[in-house]
């Protein structure tokens, strides 16, 4: 059955990247309207909400600053996104705003749905963890878009603050906390003359498996250095094709935690939507291995 | 140990692209004989590994529809028209002509003022100078300009902005 499940979720996934790809061809030729210029950034430069509610990839942050506000405005975006793998499912809704292309302030909550696998570990069938994080960024120099005579990157470094809501199972399992901060440092750089965007992330974090199961554990219980990347090709001002990776800790004795990869198509028709499609694959999950699927994204903003 | 395999990989990724852009950015990047500094920077030194880019414009007449069209986006665009609608455009339009073709190592002469000078005083910022590039882009696509070929072109254009924008 599970198996069953995974394999028509991947048909989907793979379809519906095929389909984005196709209709590519249609949108290239687009001439866009001159009132897409009410916000002062370049189309697809602002990335998309990452799954904690920072501008970034679909998994990672990256240092371009969210929404479509540069220099001396003010722009706002929110989100919905929604990760559907065999054994569960994340509902993921949340807002940003940046501030003079300097700082972006996101809040995010996410839903992680046991489904089945709640009733076989004795929580109830789709026993639910909620966490809501709150985010902050602040560039520190660069401009990923406009220096494209230097390799100079754009630099910003970040924190987000998760709560989990299920603290009494987070300490059964071994989870030390159902709370803790995220610190990151991202470089982004678009090279233009390839059509390429480039991010390395290092995020220092005691999450497990994103703060859904807690902070800490019995096997490690102290930050963390872990690698995040990205890599974005851009067909067309309104498309953008990529992949991502994202290194995790592995703090709890009951369960492993893999690393995150995902293979995504982005669409922006206008400044004002985008839509993110993903393959993501998110290795073990508590006691279901090899969980991938489906990774659907769209955000709206001014 | 997997995992580390991985790092490296996106590590070695990463720096290879940061190396392989930047070598040919030096490559490239050296002007003959024009004075690449500050504040008279006069325009973006020809670049012989844009000929074929130049050709993808449709060469100095593709250049010429290009800039009719252009022109026209800026005036139709609220952000961009008040700085355009008492210059002499005819002659914006023949030195922007001259300064890509000069870029895209055409057969041209750019003789207009240097980017700093010509701009000074006009209070350009952020949001102005991107409105025009997305003016361009929307010429570009309707020349049917390949995305690959604009981004070239963009990416000699967007350093100007050190030049051009003065308003922090
Ligand atoms: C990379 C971007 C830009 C390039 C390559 C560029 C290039 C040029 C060139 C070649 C000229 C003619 C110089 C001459 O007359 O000798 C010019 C003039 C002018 N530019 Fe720009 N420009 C850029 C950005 C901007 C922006 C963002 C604005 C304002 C929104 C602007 C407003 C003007 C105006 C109003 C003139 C006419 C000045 C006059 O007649 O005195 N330019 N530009």
């Amino acid at each position: 059955m599970h198996k069953f499940r995974g394999k028509k979720m991947l048909l989907v996934g793979a379809l519906a990247l095929a389909g984005g790809l196709v209709s590519l061809q249609a949108a290239a030729a687009d001439g866009g309207d001159p009132a897409d210029n009410v916000s002062g950034k370049l189309l697809l430069t602002g990335g998309v909400s990452q799954i904690e509610g920072s501008a970034g990839g679909g998994l990672t942050p990256w240092a371009l600053i969210g929404s479509y506000g540069t220099q001396g405005q003010f722009g706002a975006n929110a989100f919905y996104t929604r990760v559907n793998v065999q054994d569960y499912h994340l509902d993921d809704a949340g807002a940003m705003f940046g501030i003079d292309n300097r700082v972006e302030f996101s809040v995010a909550q996410q839903r992680f749905d046991t489904e089945d696998v709640g009733a076989a570990l004795g929580l109830g069938r789709g026993f639910s963890f909620r966490q809501n994080v709150i985010g902050v960024k602040v560039r520190l120099f660069g401009d990923a878009v406009l220096d494209q005579d230097s390799w100079m990157p754009q630099v910003s470094v970040g924190a987000q603050y998760k709560s989990n809501n299920q603290g009494a199972i987070l300490h059964a399992i071994g989870a030390k906390s159902d709370h803790g901060t995220d610190y990151y440092i991202s470089t982004t750089k678009l090279f233009l003359s390839q059509s390429l965007l480039l991010d390395a992330t290092v995020r220092f974090t005691k999450a497990n498996q994103i703060g859904i199961l807690g902070f800490g554990g019995d096997k490690h219980n102290s930050y963390q250095a872990e690698f995040e990347g990205s890599i974005a090709y851009l067909l067309s001002r309104n498309w953008a094709i990529g992949a991502e990776y994202r290194q995790k800790p592995n703090n709890l004795g009951i369960a492993k935690e893999d690393d995150w990869y995902d293979a995504f198509v982005a669409w922006a028709p206008t400044k004002h939507v985008s839509l993110t499609l993903a393959y993501a694959n998110l290795g073990n999950i508590v006691i279901k291995d090899n969980q991938h699927g489906l990774y659907a994204s769209v955000q709206v903003g001014f | 140990m997997y995992k580390y395999k991985m790092l490296s990989c996106a590590l070695l990724l990463a720096a290879g692209l940061i190396a392989g852009t930047t070598v040919s950015a030096q490559t490239t990047m050296q002007p003959a004989g024009s004075s690449a500094s500050g504040d008279t920077y006069p325009t973006a030194p020809r670049d012989p590994a844009l000929k074929p880019v130049f050709e993808q414009f449709g060469s100095k007449p593709g250049l010429v529809a290009l800039m009719n069209d252009f022109m026209d986006n800026l005036m139709a665009d609220p952000v961009t028209r008040p700085f355009f609608q008492n210059a002499d455009r005819e002659h914006i339009k023949a030195e922007l002509v001259d300064q890509f073709c000069v870029i895209l190592d055409g057969p041209c002469t750019y003789t207009g003022k240097d980017m700093a000078s010509v701009h000074r005083g006009m209070n350009v910022d952020r949001a102005d100078f991107n409105a025009l590039v997305e003016d361009l882009q929307k010429a570009m696509n309707k020349h049917d300009i390949p995305f690959r070929a604009q981004n070239k072109l963009l990416a000699k254009l967007a350093p100007m902005n050190r030049q051009i924008i003065t308003k922090p």
